[in-house]
């Protein structure tokens, strides 16, 4: 059965157990940051950072919002990642589980950039030194040993949630129903098309430029190029 | 902790005022969140918008240092307004007993203040008793000098107008907060606070916590689920080391530490040894006797009690305790009265408040020993910023220890709960744990002593190490017995014989004759001969009413006697029913007490539920304290302002004041608020953590949060690097520019705070800036000697650099 991760971003607290939990299971190096005044550190996903959170300010006195974003990728149902590779088994899934992997066969794919431009959540990051492009994989070695994927373990709130496609899809439900009671603007970011489904209690766009497919982005709509991608992705997977 | 981590789920109604549990606790927030998932009001009373309030339902913004003007102020309206649960006060608190005649207050000072001393002779603030030797109790509350009647004049003139005015709150979130958490004051409503540093790190710290004592006994919250006064440790195991007497003041237990005056057993155990004529009044201390004599034979088996006694350190009756404190440490080393220091798992050149001071001390020492797992501050003070080596003599030692998961033993978590956590991988290197370091120690100054002879050796020979040691190594487990202790000669309880040799089956069987020893009569009953270490118990079994509130009495222990609600007595009325059935800590059946382990024993009415005070009530009177038994508000000890609305008394008149020290009151120079804090990914002074290069990626820098007014005012950006300067030092940091921190309107003038975390060093990372403590004062609480780290006077201005220096 396939899993997913329910993230409910109401229950998050920033404390970036997940982002220490990521790096330290996946045994990534630091990177050399500095307080540039933000908090969020690193700044953005890249090569050695598969997962940040950020921390968000909105509005000011009564209308101040301190919002937090563990950003990680969606594992899409129909990857438009994999659709940008031209490289057999550089971007895979693992049917068994629903992970979107990346192996180092990455290094070959031509057009790199191509890979990144097609993530509606801008997640995949190259390395210059190897060419190889990284980004989460789900703990997918975990999970197919019956263990949490790291962050997921390392959280203390329930902000992070994995399990059973259909278990993780009803909490989320539930936890929305609750929740739009004293958050209209609730919604669960592009439910049914992610392995990774966040709900986020503010609007989308408050927490990420790229939080949720954004039709409103120009030049060329994710969505749209999303939508175009995906009927051959699900004929080339028949 | 009255109560414990997952009990603040039962909650309906969690005030966090003083602490940052999101970010400082991060695990609590676990039940925190249950609660509300429940439907509980989540409210944050903090100088910043935080983590933990960007998770509450109401957030009120207070200056650094005017708690008590807010709790005062919520007092005044809990009394006014009649929110407070009659019942409970009538039967649980000394709002009903008559305080002398001796006993006043004006203008901002108790009776009995002696201006020379700086001290209060505390002898005119007691009750008056009536021929029996019984405090004299107006069950009206009528009494002029009733505790309720003086309260409520002394709260009367915390008017709302006169609170704002000192703590910049607007007005209607303070009564929002009042409004809100006044309600708990139901039967059937429980409310509770989480607090740490944020309350105690001020001159007045003990008192910040005596005033929400004080709301939690006027709402019936004190003993009940999802209630009570709840200290969130900053340690996993400071409740240990406070439980062990790691403090000047105190014995293991609690037990005070005798003085010189008291110059032998009976004279100290007289001292120590509170006496009440009222029958209903447990006094549990009455038991002193039996505990004092049980330590000092775990301390010396071979000798009496007497004798034992005559080993032990005193006080000199004539010095404060506080002069025996961490800043009056540091006093007598710059007086050059100290040749050597033990800095054991402390890090004092930047833990300590006024860091340079610190630093320059050890300066004078001969010699200073640092137990720890890395370098740090303290010992490469030497090199440090401003020093030459060249003209520092003291000789400094670094003995490395192995870190908490390599050794076994016991942790006293914030609730009480003592967990036995077992060893994990084996030391590194030549590294061992602190127990083996003591050991060895001890066992070498023996062998000196054997063969140079030397003054007064016993206290040292007759030490009964051979209740610590495993051969030659340091035993947790046996020290874990010893603790829990052993009788001395074959004994009945309850029927049943235990030989000599036998360990005790709980603190009620210690006896005053040297007949039994016992470490700590708190952990006694913790490791018994019919369940063996109870620590080690990871039984989550429980009834249908432990399960309601989440009680697990079967998992590890707590103290005392695996109580797991301390004052649970007070959540039932004098039948023993539950105030809230719904959520009952322990209930009477008619035979026996379910539940909890119920505090004092025997049936419902018969005895006062607060067994720990002399008198068995809940002090809304607080007669023991150095400042007053009643909190009152003072300004910080620096602050914005020379004079404040509620007395002239502008500080507090017993504060706690190391030698010379500059402070900065109503200074031009020095205009802004400092504060200082804590961040998830540090933690203290950042020894563990300045070296772990994920939490280092995540927070790499000292910062300054600032507000954004103050930002356009002295033209600072976001990431610019600031010089922050005190009467003490200067600290560069990054600017973290911020509507988190806003500027409060405080007695008409806008104030200003700059807030600061103190996880920083020199030594480790590259440009990561230095301690907060650089600019704090070593002042603090008159009871405690705590620092005032939370509220102090710096400036703060813009540099000319790119990044820290490295």
């Amino acid at each position: 059965m396939a899993k997913a991760f329910f993230v409910d971003l109401s229950r998050c607290t920033g404390c970036r157990g997940c982002q220490v939990a990521c790096k330290q299971w996946k045994n990534l190096p630091a990177e050399a940051t500095k307080n540039t005044g933000s908090h969020t550190n690193p700044p953005d996903l890249s090569s050695k950072t598969y997962k940040t959170v950020h921390m968000l300010e909105h509005g000011k006195g009564k209308d101040l919002q301190l919002l937090y974003f563990p950003e990680q990728c969606r594992h899409c149902y129909l990857s438009p990642c994999m659709t940008a590779s031209d490289v057999p088994g550089a971007i895979i899934e693992d049917t068994e589980t629903g992970a979107v992997l990346f192996t180092e066969l990455t290094a070959k794919i031509k057009d790199k950039q191509g890979v990144r431009k097609a993530c509606p959540y801008d997640i995949p990051r190259i390395d210059e030194a190897t060419g190889i492009i990284h980004k989460c994989d789900f703990c997918n070695d975990r999970v197919r040993q019956g263990m949490l994927p790291a962050c997921v373990l390392s959280c203390p709130t329930g902000a992070m949630n994995f399990g059973e496609e259909a278990a993780m899809l009803a909490l989320a439900e539930s936890r929305l129903a609750e929740l739009k009671k004293r958050h209209p603007d609730a919604v669960l970011g592009d439910a049914g098309t992610v392995r990774v489904l966040y709900l986020y209690h503010e609007k989308p766009e408050l927490f990420h430029k790229y939080a949720v497919f954004a039709e409103a982005l120009a030049p060329t709509s994710r969505r749209a190029l999303f939508a175009k991608l995906a009927p051959r992705v699900k004929s080339s997977l028949g | 902790m009255t109560n414990h981590w997952n009990d603040l789920a039962n909650s309906d109604c969690i005030l966090m005022m003083g602490s940052n549990p999101a970010q400082n606790h991060p695990i609590s927030f676990k039940w925190v969140l249950r609660a509300k998932d429940r439907g509980a009001t989540l409210i944050s009373v903090d100088p910043r918008f935080t983590a933990s309030s960007s998770k509450a339902d109401m957030y009120a913004p207070l200056r650094c240092g005017s708690d008590i003007a807010f709790l005062g102020g919520m007092i005044n309206y809990i009394l006014q307004n009649n929110k407070y649960f009659k019942e409970y006060i009538l039967e649980n608190t000394n709002a009903t007993m008559v305080v002398g005649e001796a006993y006043g207050f004006s203008n901002g000072l108790f009776s009995g203040f002696n201006a020379e001393t700086r001290r209060y002779d505390k002898k005119t603030w007691a009750y008056d008793m009536d021929d029996k030797g019984v405090p004299v109790r107006d069950m009206t509350l009528q009494h002029p000098r009733c505790v309720f009647q003086l309260m409520q004049k002394h709260y009367s003139r915390y008017t709302v107008d006169k609170v704002i005015a000192i703590t910049g709150t607007p007005k209607e979130d303070l009564l929002k907060v009042y409004e809100t958490y006044s309600a708990t004051g139901a039967r059937n409503k429980a409310g509770t606070i989480m607090y740490a540093m944020g309350w105690t790190q001020h001159s007045v710290g003990v008192q910040n916590i005596r005033t929400m004592a004080m709301i939690q006994l006027l709402l019936g919250n004190i003993g009940i689920a999802g209630g009570g006064v709840n200290a969130l440790r900053g340690e996993a195991n400071v409740q240990g080391s406070t439980d062990q007497a790691v403090l000047a003041d105190i014995w293991p237990g609690y037990l005070s530490v005798p003085n010189s005056k008291q110059t032998n057993a009976a004279e100290y155990i007289a001292a120590s040894t509170p006496k009440s004529n009222d029958p209903k009044s447990v006094n549990w201390k009455k038991n002193h006797p039996k505990y004092i004599a049980s330590f000092l034979k775990s301390m010396y088996p071979s000798a009496s009690v007497d004798e034992a006694y005559g080993f032990m350190p005193r006080l000199d009756a004539g010095r404060k305790t506080t002069d025996y404190f961490w800043m009056s440490i540091f006093d007598r080393m710059i007086a050059g009265e100290l040749e050597g220091l033990f800095a054991w798992g402390m890090n004092p050149a930047c833990s300590g408040p006024n860091a340079n001071k610190s630093r320059a001390a050890f300066e004078k020492l001969k010699w200073l020993v640092n137990v720890n797992l890395f370098d740090n501050e303290t010992g490469s003070f030497w090199r440090g910023p401003g020093k030459d080596p060249k003209k520092i003599a003291t000789e400094v030692f670094f003995l490395p220890c192995c870190t908490s998961i390599e050794k076994e033993g016991s942790v006293s978590n914030s609730g009480r709960w003592m967990q036995w956590r077992y060893a994990g991988p084996k030391p590194q290197g030549h590294t061992l744990p602190d127990g083996d370091i003591f050991c060895e120690m001890a066992q070498e100054i023996r062998n000196l002593y054997a063969k140079e002879g030397g003054a007064f050796p016993d206290p040292v020979l007759k030490l009964g190490m051979e209740y610590w040691l495993e051969g030659h190594e340091f035993s947790p487990r046996k020290t874990a017995r010893l603790l829990n202790g052993f009788f001395l000669k074959d004994t009945e309880v309850n029927g049943k014989l235990y030989k000599a040799g036998q360990l005790v089956p709980g603190f009620a069987n210690l006896k005053d004759d040297g007949s039994t020893m016992s470490g700590n009569w708190l952990h006694c009953g913790s490791y018994t001969e019919e369940g063996g270490n109870l620590m080690m118990r990871r039984d989550k079994k429980q009834t249908e009413e432990q399960a309601r509130i989440g009680l697990y009495p079967n998992w590890a222990f707590a103290w005392p006697m695996n109580r797991r609600i301390i004052y649970n007595r007070a959540s039932v009325d004098v039948q023993g029913k539950p105030w809230n059935p719904e959520k009952s800590v322990i209930r009477w059946d008619g035979k026996a007490w379910q539940g909890d382990v119920v505090d004092g024993g025997g049936e419902p009415g018969s005895k006062y539920p607060f067994i720990m005070q002399v008198h068995g009530q809940g002090h809304l009177f607080g007669p023991g304290r150095e400042d007053g038994p009643f909190p009152e508000h003072y300004e910080p000890m620096e602050s914005p302002f020379a004079t404040h609305e509620l007395s002239q008394q502008r500080s507090s008149p017993v504060a706690f004041m190391a030698k010379n020290e500059q402070l900065a009151v109503a200074d031009e120079q020095y205009p802004f608020i400092g504060t200082t804090y804590r961040v998830t990914e540090h933690w203290q002074t950042g020894l563990m953590t300045r070296r772990c290069a994920w939490l280092v990626e995540a927070e790499p820098q000292v910062f300054a949060e600032i507000d954004t007014e103050m930002a356009a005012m002295r033209g600072i950006a976001n990431g610019d690097v600031v010089r922050v300067s005190s009467k003490r030092g200067t600290l560069l940091a990054k600017a973290v520019v911020s509507e988190r921190v806003q500027a409060l309107t405080v007695n008409g003038k806008t104030i200003h705070m700059v807030g600061l975390p103190w996880h920083f060093g020199w030594v480790v990372p590259k440009r990561g800036g230095d301690s907060a403590n650089l600019l704090t004062a070593a002042v603090g609480d008159p009871n405690t000697a705590i620092p005032e780290s939370k509220a102090f006077m710096v400036n703060i201005e813009k540099v000319d650099m790119k990044d820290l220096p490295e």
